[in-house]
């Protein structure tokens, strides 16, 4: 396997979080009972017009120009024919020869080194309804129209990725990116991010391109490095034992850990593209392209940029903050009003993710604000509390939200600095341990930590570190 | 442009259609007319016109992001040949 490279391109389609659906008035919202979020144009019923969400053509080309595409000056609108009954209209309105987007890039760091991957084409289509397939051996499937004509971005990445750690980082690049232009939730557990992967082998540095085939079924970006591996795992068994690989679809089997086949990929032509007479051509002016660029937020790599120059933080750190526009957001909004913006680094990639993950949460919805935080390290500054008892106090306001002080004060977690208070307690440890104190005489440096130890278990951790070490080597 | 037999039962199969032999042949002989018709409007000389993407003369037509009333379940369902609930049943295709 060590001689040979694998040779991967990603198609990621995205649901654009617009209000309505891509080409009908109809809400573009998720969860509603089947088949009560629908009107004649989505339910392709006959004599209906579709007209294009003047929001779903802005979002593309936001999305077109983060991605650093060209935006194409003329573009239309193509149907792509099948059957399948999650699709009422028996075609889907889509993009063939004249994509809004094309040529662009994006970078993506792996083991410390920067790669460009680049984008083909990003061209907006309309998503299919669900099927709820009968239970046991029925014979019948459900058709839910509700998701049908919700509009979509497919973006298709050059093969230029090299390895699956590659793959899930340009994933994770283009969910940040999506998300610091706000065009989609890409939440791939619910399905507003879904990716299928092409993938070949050959020997490396050959540059000869072998049959691919094409993975489906992948749920999470971590489904997505593991397929890929056991992709590349079989491929090279097959080349190695003499055989071809055969261009097919494999799903993604997550329970045997491998990649089964699935149906023979249909030809391209099978579809029968052609210009959709309902939908009339998008010219976009050079004018509304820059309207819409000079809107685009600061992206997430020029963050990180701005990050490691205007707060002193190393890449690695920059690079973590900056991963979700939130947490850039919740990042700097306590590092502009604290001291020390390493500090902060600290606890927001340290504390706060721990508790982010540990209790599932999305930031936005984490009462704890950053001005509780800043509040809180300007509290340890004034020694009111250790910073032991800090972390106390900001799981505690990390789940409830109330200030740091007030919960000082509930819990009497004020710090003790008073030395008349603390020598008596240093010296009722140094009293009931003459062993440890011996042999902390006797040069031991362990049984000093130990000593302290037991002050600290004495006052609950509220002990002022420093004073106690003082107090305890004047004592011994 | 005659189509073959073969090719009939191709652009059947995409349009889930189940021919008889008599159907095919009468079809075959129907779509390779308009083939051929096309092949005499090929022999036009177009080499100065501009391709024609779409048919209509008008560009950017453009609704505003804003909900409108969704239909009715019942009228959504009236027409379904077979109904489930609040779903529209249909034979199982995997
Ligand atoms: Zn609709």
């Amino acid at each position: 396997m060590d001689n040979y490279e694998a040779v991967i391109g990603l198609e990621v389609h995205v649901e654009l979080h617009t209000k309505t659906k891509a080409f009908c008035s109809c809400p573009n919202e998720f969860g509603k009972e089947p088949n009560t979020n629908v009107c004649p144009i989505c339910l392709g019923l006959p004599g209906v017009l579709p007209v294009i969400n003047e929001a779903l053509l802005e979002y593309a080309v936001k999305a077109g120009l983060a991605l650093n595409c060209e935006i194409a000056a003329f573009s239309k609108f193509d149907r792509k024919n099948y059957y399948y009954p999650d699709l009422p209209k028996n075609y889907q309105i889509s993009q063939y020869d004249l994509p809004l987007c094309r040529n662009g890039y994006l970078d993506i760091e792996v083991n410390g080194a920067t790669r460009r991957v680049g984008i083909t084409r990003v061209h907006m289509e309309e998503d299919a309804g669900k099927l709820v397939h009968g239970e046991g051996g029925a014979d019948y499937s459900l058709v839910d129209l509700n998701r049908a004509g919700v509009p979509l971005l497919e973006i298709v990445s050059e093969p230029d990725i090299r390895t699956p750690e590659e793959a899930k980082a340009y994933l994770e690049k283009l969910k940040s990116i999506l998300s610091y232009i706000d065009v989609s939730d890409c939440k791939m557990e619910e399905g507003s991010l879904r990716c299928d992967a092409n993938i070949s082998v050959r020997p490396a540095g050959t540059g000869i391109l072998n049959p691919k085939t094409e993975i489906k079924n992948m749920n999470s970006f971590r489904a997505v490095q593991r397929a890929l591996e056991a992709e590349i795992k079989r491929q090279c068994a097959v080349w190695a034992a003499g055989g071809t690989v055969e261009s097919e679809t494999r799903a993604w089997d997550e329970n045997k850990g491998t990649t089964v086949p699935m149906r023979s990929k249909e030809e391209a032509s099978d579809y029968r593209y052609f210009p959709d007479p309902d939908l009339v051509p998008i010219v976009i002016s050079p004018d509304r392209v820059s309207r819409i660029k000079s809107e685009l937020p600061e992206l997430p790599d020029a963050r990180a940029r701005r990050f490691t120059s205007e707060y002193g933080l190393s890449a690695y750190d920059a690079g973590v903050l900056t991963a979700s526009r939130a947490l850039a957001d919740f990042y700097e909004a306590c590092a502009r009003n604290y001291r020390d913006p390493k500090l902060v680094s600290n606890w927001v990639t340290g504390e706060f993710l721990r508790l982010v993950n540990a209790r599932n949460l999305e930031i936005r919805d984490v009462k704890l604000t950053p001005a509780h935080l800043v509040e809180m390290l300007e509290l340890i500054d004034k020694g009111t509390i250790s910073g032991k008892i800090a972390k106390t106090v900001f799981e505690e306001m990390f789940d409830t939200g109330k200030r740091a002080e007030d919960i000082i004060k509930e819990k009497g977690l004020v710090q003790i600095s008073d030395e008349g208070e603390l020598s008596r307690i240093v010296e009722e440890v140094v009293t009931a341990n003459p062993g440890v104190v011996a042999d902390y005489r006797n040069g031991k440096e362990k049984a000093f930590a130990f000593l302290v130890g037991q002050v600290m278990k004495a006052t609950r951790g509220k002990a002022n570190p420093q004073l106690v070490n003082r107090l305890l080597k004047e004592r011994i | 442009m005659k189509l073959s037999k073969k090719e009939v039962e191709h652009v059947a199969l995409l349009a889930r259609l189940a021919l008889s032999e008599e159907e095919k042949e009468r079809f075959r002989a129907q779509l390779s007319s308009v083939l051929e018709y096309a092949d005499i409007i090929n022999r036009l000389d177009t080499e100065k016109v501009a391709p024609t993407y779409h048919v209509l003369p008008i560009q950017n037509v453009e609704r505003p992001d804003k909900e409108h009333e969704t239909l009715p379940l019942e009228e959504t369902l009236q027409n379904a040949p077979q109904r489930d609930g609040n779903y529209f049943r249909v034979p199982r295709i995997i």
